[in-house]
C-alpha cells in the first residue's frame, strides 16, 4: 500500500533548546483513518502542524504526499497544501467572507471553474445542513455550525489527506456526530486519508482506524 | 454596511492626503500667478548719460524682458516756464536718458541687488532706481503666505500619515488573518495579496472621485474667484483632467505602498 506520510528520525521543536517530538519514525498508509492521541502539551498539535508544513522539521525527514517537508520551498508547500484539507479547533474561517465563500476558498485556489465551484459548494452546504445559512458571515453562526463550515471547506476540493485538530473539541452532540460522519464518509467513499488529533476517540465511531499515542516526545502505535 | 466600513477608514485618510496636495498645488499656482502679476507691474528705472545698447544689456542680464526709453517731454513740460523752443531742444539734448526696465519674472531681493550692481558697473549708467523697499515688503509677504500654506498642508499630511500608520496595524492584523488562512490551503503569495491590492486600488479610486467632486464644487464657488480677482490674478483651482490624473496617481501609489508594507510585515503563523 502507498504511504501518504513517511517520518524518519523526525524531531520537532519551536526553539533549539526544547524538542517536542524526538527522533520518531512512523508511516501512514494512503486511505487510512488515523487517530493521534496524547495528553495536553504532548506534541500532537505540533506534529499535525508539521504535516501541513507550518513547522519545519528540526531533524530527520518528513515526506507528505511525496513532498519532503524539511527545507521545502514555498512553491512545493503550496502545491502540497492544495491537496490537503485542514480542520482546526478554532475553525479559522475568514470573518469578512460569507460561509459560502469560505467553503469556496480551496476550489478557487485550485482554479476550479465557477460552475463546478458553485455546484460543489451547494452540495457541501446540503451535507453539513447549512444551505439556508449560505449568505451569513461566520460570526453569525454557532460554534458547531462554524465547525461544519470548516469541515465543508476541508472536503470541498477532494483532498488526498484531511488533517483535523480536535475537530469536535467544543461542539454539541449533533454537530460532533455530523463531523465524524463526514470524516468517515470521506475516508470510506473517497478513500481520503484522515488524521485526527484528539484527546478521546469517540466510542461510537464506525470505522477501521489506526491509533497512535504521543508520550514524552515519542509516538507509539496502540493497535 | 460591513463593506463600506472596510473602505471608509482608508478613503478618509486618502482624501485628506489628496486635499493637502491639491491645496499645495493651488497655493503654488496662486503664488506664481501673483509673481507674474508683480513682474508685470514692477520695473526699474535707469538713468544714463548715453543712449543704452539694449542688446548688450539684455545679453548680460537674462532676467530683463524689455527696455524702453522714457520720453523726457513730461518732465520738460513741468519745467517749461516760458523757455524758447530752441532752449527746450537744447535742454532735451543735455538731459540724461531715462529707461524703464521690465523683468521676465518677479525677482528675489538678492537677484535685484545683483542686477542693480551689474547695471551700475556700466560707466554711462549713473543711477538705478529699483524701489527695493516696496519690493522687499511685497516679496516677503509673498514668501510668508507660501510658508504658511506649506506648513499647513505638510502638517495635515504628517497627521494623516500618522493616522494611517496607526490604522495600518489594524489592517495588518485583519489581512494577516485572511492571508494565513489562504496560505493554509496553498494560495500563492500573489493570490493572498491580490485582495489587499484590489481593495486598496478601489479605495484610491473612490478617494480620487470624492476629491474630484470636492474640488469641482470648490472651483465652481464664485466667492473664491472673487477673492482672486480682488488681488488681480486668475487661478485654476482644479483642472478636471491634469489634477485628477495627479491625485488619482498619488492615491494609487500611497495605497500600493501601504499594501506592500502590510505584505512585507506579514508573518506566517506557526
Amino acid at each position: 500500500m502507498d504511504k501518504v506520510i513517511i517520518a524518519d528520525n523526525l524531531s520537532l521543536a519551536y526553539s533549539d533548546d526544547e524538542t517536542i517530538i524526538n527522533k520518531v519514525k512512523f508511516s501512514i498508509d494512503s486511505g487510512s483513518f488515523v487517530f493521534i492521541t496524547g495528553a495536553s502539551g504532548s506534541g500532537k498539535s505540533t506534529l499535525l502542524k508539521s504535516l501541513y508544513g507550518a513547522l519545519n522539521p528540526q531533524e530527520g525527514s518528513l515526506v507528505v504526499g511525496g513532498v519532503e517537508l524539511k527545507g521545502v520551498s514555498n512553491a512545493k508547500l503550496n502545491f502540497l497544501r492544495k491537496h490537503i484539507g485542514i480542520v482546526f479547533q478554532d475553525y479559522k474561517l475568514v470573518k469578512e467572507w460569507t460561509i459560502e465563500k469560505n467553503i469556496m476558498l480551496p476550489l478557487l485556489i485550485n482554479g476550479y471553474e465557477k460552475g463546478v465551484t458553485q455546484n460543489q459548494v451547494d452540495s457541501l452546504l446540503k451535507h453539513v445542513r447549512l444551505k439556508h445559512q449560505a449568505g451569513k458571515y461566520p460570526q453569525e453562526l454557532s460554534g458547531g455550525e462554524q465547525q461544519r463550515v470548516a469541515m465543508a471547506r476541508a472536503l470541498s476540493h477532494n483532498p488526498i489527506l484531511i488533517l483535523a485538530d480536535e475537530p469536535t473539541g467544543n461542539l454539541d452532540d449533533y454537530s460532533a456526530e455530523l463531523i465524524w460522519n463526514l470524516l468517515v464518509g470521506a475516508n470510506e467513499q473517497l478513500k481520503t486519508t484522515v488524521i485526527v488529533v484528539t484527546h478521546h476517540i469517540p466510542e461510537t465511531i464506525k470505522v477501521d482506524y489506526k491509533h497512535y499515542h504521543i508520550e514524552f516526545g515519542r509516538i507509539n502505535e496502540v493497535n | 454596511m460591513k463593506s463600506i466600513k472596510n473602505h471608509l477608514s482608508l478613503v478618509i485618510a486618502l482624501v485628506s492626503i489628496l486635499f493637502s496636495v491639491q491645496v499645495l498645488l493651488i497655493s503654488e499656482r496662486s503664488i506664481s500667478a501673483y509673481k507674474e502679476k508683480l513682474a508685470h507691474d514692477y520695473s526699474l528705472v535707469v538713468v544714463a548719460q548715453k543712449k543704452l545698447n539694449y542688446s548688450d544689456i539684455m545679453k548680460e542680464n537674462s532676467i530683463i524682458a524689455t527696455i524702453t526709453q522714457l520720453s523726457p517731454d513730461n518732465v520738460i513740460a513741468r519745467l517749461h516756464t516760458g523757455m524758447s523752443a530752441k532752449n527746450v531742444a537744447l535742454l532735451k539734448l543735455t538731459l540724461p536718458k531715462f529707461y524703464n526696465i521690465k523683468l521676465k519674472y518677479y525677482p528675489s531681493s538678492s537677484e535685484i541687488k545683483i542686477l542693480t550692481k551689474k547695471l551700475l558697473r556700466k560707466p554711462f549708467i549713473t543711477k538705478v532706481e529699483n524701489f527695493s523697499n516696496t519690493h522687499d515688503l511685497t516679496y516677503k509677504l509673498l514668501l510668508l503666505f507660501k510658508k504658511v500654506i506649506t506648513i499647513f498642508s505638510v502638517s495635515m499630511l504628517i497627521v494623516t500619515m500618522l493616522l494611517i500608520f496607526k490604522e495600518l496595524k489594524i489592517w495588518q492584523f485583519k489581512h494577516n488573518e485572511r492571508m494565513n488562512i489562504m496560505g493554509l490551503f496553498g494560495a500563492p503569495l500573489w493570490m493572498r495579496s491580490a485582495i489587499l491590492f484590489r481593495l486598496s486600488i478601489v479605495d484610491a479610486i473612490i478617494a480620487s472621485f470624492v476629491s474630484f467632486i470636492l474640488f469641482t464644487l470648490i472651483a465652481s464657488d464664485d466667492w473664491i474667484h472673487e477673492q482672486f480677482d480682488s488681488i488681480g490674478i486668475t487661478v485654476k483651482i482644479f483642472d478636471p483632467f491634469s489634477d485628477l490624473m495627479i491625485l488619482t496617481a498619488l492615491a494609487i501609489v500611497v495605497s500600493i505602498v501601504l499594501s506592500l508594507l502590510i505584505i512585507l510585515g506579514h508573518k506566517e503563523e506557526v
